[in-house]
């Protein structure tokens, strides 16, 4: 078989391959429903329901989002210019870990103040986390995959270390987890007495900044210009050491807010178990996006879907919610295969 | 002070730093095996939890241990193929598909592991392989009790860097996979495939990994929990780095690490919870990284490594 590229894929294609590779899925996904003695249907309608059903699941569906948008944002940025932080799951905690530092009453400053000042910490926090192995590559060639990878193993103890020493709370019943933030640095709910938060309008802020950060400036045009051929880029006199460091600044700080979201508008606090993979998810939710800002808004939504509706499903019809996951990483799959074919196209001979 | 280097000189300490190298030795050939065709595998992460849970579960549900070695290797097989179709003839991106397959094969890994045994409270043990000491040779004062009272699969281990070096190396099969890796052109003008061969090479390296991951519930433990693969695949990737992408250096970076690995368990205990035991934990990794910025300089990678061949293409 060889393949062949498509000059310009038809709208017929461009539609079905999509919608096939959604099919994939879902015909997997109910394999292993059915291996789980349950039936498809009645399963995806109850994930339907916990994700979209109600007032609440739909809004906390957008909560799980927020850090997603973020995580997203971060891998989309840094695989754009063929940066590939695997790590956005470590700087997650880096901006986490800046803001339960200065938020729990080391800066006594009112919130309009305060806040954006956490915001700066965070995103330098994460900035700073990614400019390690960014630099590795560029100065010693060191490939960023193991290095972000292995970070993100180090953080994790890390964190763990701080919150069984100095950021301990010593009112937590000797848990490990740290202080509560104080109120000013909390960021409000939308919606008095529910869950959703400003950090949910940050990402959107973030993802629109991004988009144009990508499609409109010079920035923009030499990130993509680096991912696409760093080798082309270079005799364009760009400056492609320079380009990644700025990516992974980017990238690094983009990961970092979804920790300060997550502390200064959902949980107050950090603990070990802030992120249930969130920097990992990040990776999916970019390329069901395709790597673009906007469209990382719309993948982030359905991914939290899947996970808070499976989470809803399973304590009903005792699937295990691991299905969410299972989903999650085959729409992967099938997304980057269906977008490669729009491009190509498979001759067998 | 006298203590901590008093460990050096304990079989005890050897022999926990050959059994922790195992699993490292079977993924870093595997993934070799695969780097050297001229395919990053980064599904190793979730192809070892695969590997882990296939062996300890066929065992669990009445199978013996060679069954269950046999299928966590086709579990991993079928794992790289998966891979391998996606990255060889397809193309893709070979970062995209390996996250891509390690999230697949952990979270599959996980659900079945819910779906089989749901609510169990502590993971349930099987019988694992029991150290089978080598007559006359483990009774060498500690390199022979290190390296011969081991169990069988440790001994597996060892005859796999032997097979690999010498099938790289020695064999017409071996020649191709390296071609294919280095200059896939001069192996298709030889009338050969290289997206069998590729394939051919994933499938195998996979099987490989996931026999490292069923090492670890086999024959360290005797059961399944989540995380317990904690990384390894990760540092096996970067183990192949380290040795150059050749099965003897390879072989030494992994008993190395192991060493350093069940050095830092026994100093947490000298130094008594002094320091936290979280920056121990860390150096492993930490260690990993160092290795990768020392190598990364003269590190002859294999020339075709992540570029997708596509027959008659220029």
């Amino acid at each position: 078989m060889r393949l062949e590229p498509r000059p310009a894929p038809g709208l017929p294609i461009l539609l079905a391959l999509p919608v096939g590779a959604i099919l994939v899925t879902v015909v997997i996904a109910s394999l292993l429903v059915l291996a789980a003695g349950a039936s498809p249907l009645a399963v995806f309608g109850l994930v339907l329901k916990g994700a979209a059903g109600t007032q609440f699941a739909l809004l906390e569906t957008l909560t799980r989002a927020t850090p997603l948008i973020f995580t997203g944002l971060a891998v989309a940025v840094a695989f754009r210019a063929k940066l590939w932080n695997i790590g956005a799951e470590a700087q997650l905690y880096a901006g986490a870990v800046a803001t339960v530092v200065l938020g729990t009453g080391a800066l006594p400053f009112p919130a309009p103040v305060l806040i954006p000042l956490l915001i700066i910490a965070a995103v330098m926090a994460g900035a700073l986390l990614l400019l390690g192995p960014a630099i590795l590559k560029t100065r010693f060639g060191v490939d960023e995959v193991v290095t972000t990878l292995l970070l993100n193993f180090i953080m994790l103890l890390f964190v763990s270390m701080l919150l069984e020493g100095v950021l301990k709370d010593p009112m937590g019943l000797g848990w490990p987890q740290s202080q509560k933030l104080i109120a000013e640095a909390r960021l409000p709910r939308i919606i008095t007495g529910k869950r959703l938060h400003y950090g949910f309008v940050l990402a959107i802020v973030s993802a629109v900044v991004v988009w144009i950060i990508m499609k409109k400036t010079a920035l923009g045009y030499e990130m993509r210009a680096v991912g696409h051929n760093p080798t082309a880029a270079r005799f364009a006199g760009i400056p492609v050491n320079l380009v990644l460091l700025k990516t992974a600044i980017l990238s690094g700080g983009l990961a970092a807010l979804a920790g300060f979201s997550e502390v200064a508008g959902l949980k107050g606090n950090l603990t070990l178990d802030l992120s249930p993979g969130f920097g990992y998810s990040g990776i999916v939710v970019a390329m069901l996006a395709m790597l673009n800002p906007l469209g990382v808004v719309a993948a982030a939504i359905f991914v939290a879907g899947i996970f808070v509706g499976a989470d809803a499903m399973s304590r009903t019809a005792g699937v295990p919610s691991y299905i969410a996951n299972v989903m999650v990483a085959t729409a992967l799959l099938t997304m980057v295969t269906a977008i490669m074919l729009t491009r190509f196209k498979v001759r067998w001979r | 002070m006298t203590e901590a280097f008093e460990i050096l000189f304990t079989a005890s300490f050897w022999v926990a730093a050959i059994r922790i190298a195992s699993p490292l030795i079977f993924a870093t050939m595997g993934e070799l095996i695969c780097e050297r065709a001229g395919v990053l595998n980064l599904g190793i992460e979730g192809i070892m939890a695969a590997g882990a849970f296939a062996g300890w579960f066929t065992v669990y549900s009445g199978g013996d241990l060679w069954t269950g070695v046999a299928v966590a290797a086709a579990t991993g097989a079928a794992f790289g193929l998966l891979h391998a179709t996606l990255t060889v003839p397809l193309g893709l991106s070979q970062h995209v598909v390996g996250i891509g397959v390690t999230l697949l094969a952990t979270s599959l890994t996980y659900f079945t592991y819910r779906l089989v045994l749901p609510e169990v409270t502590s993971p349930p043990k099987i019988e694992p392989f029991q150290p089978l000491p080598i007559p006359y040779l483990s009774d060498i004062p500690i390199l022979g009790q290190a390296l011969f009272s081991q169990t069988p699969l440790t001994y597996l281990a060892f005859v796999t860097v032997a097979v690999v070096a010498w099938g790289l190396y020695r064999t017409p099969l071996g020649l191709a996979v390296r071609a294919a890796g280095e200059n896939p052109a001069a192996v298709e003008s030889q009338g050969l495939s290289v997206t069998a061969i590729r394939i051919g090479a994933v499938m195998t390296g996979s099987a490989l990994m996931a026999i490292g991951g069923a090492f670890l519930t086999m024959s360290a433990f005797n059961s399944f929990f989540f995380e317990m693969i904690n990384g390894r695949g990760w540092i096996c990737i970067a183990l192949v780095v380290f040795g150059s992408w050749r099965p003897g250096k390879a072989l030494v970076g992994a008993i190395l690490f192991a060493a350093f690995d069940a050095y830092q368990i026994r100093l947490q205990q000298v130094t008594g919870g002094v320091v936290p035991y979280q920056l121990f934990l860390m150096l492993p990794y930490v260690l990993s990284i160092l290795a990768l910025v020392l190598v990364a300089r003269r590190a002859t990678y294999p020339k075709a490594l992540m570029v997708p061949y596509q027959k008659g293409e220029r």
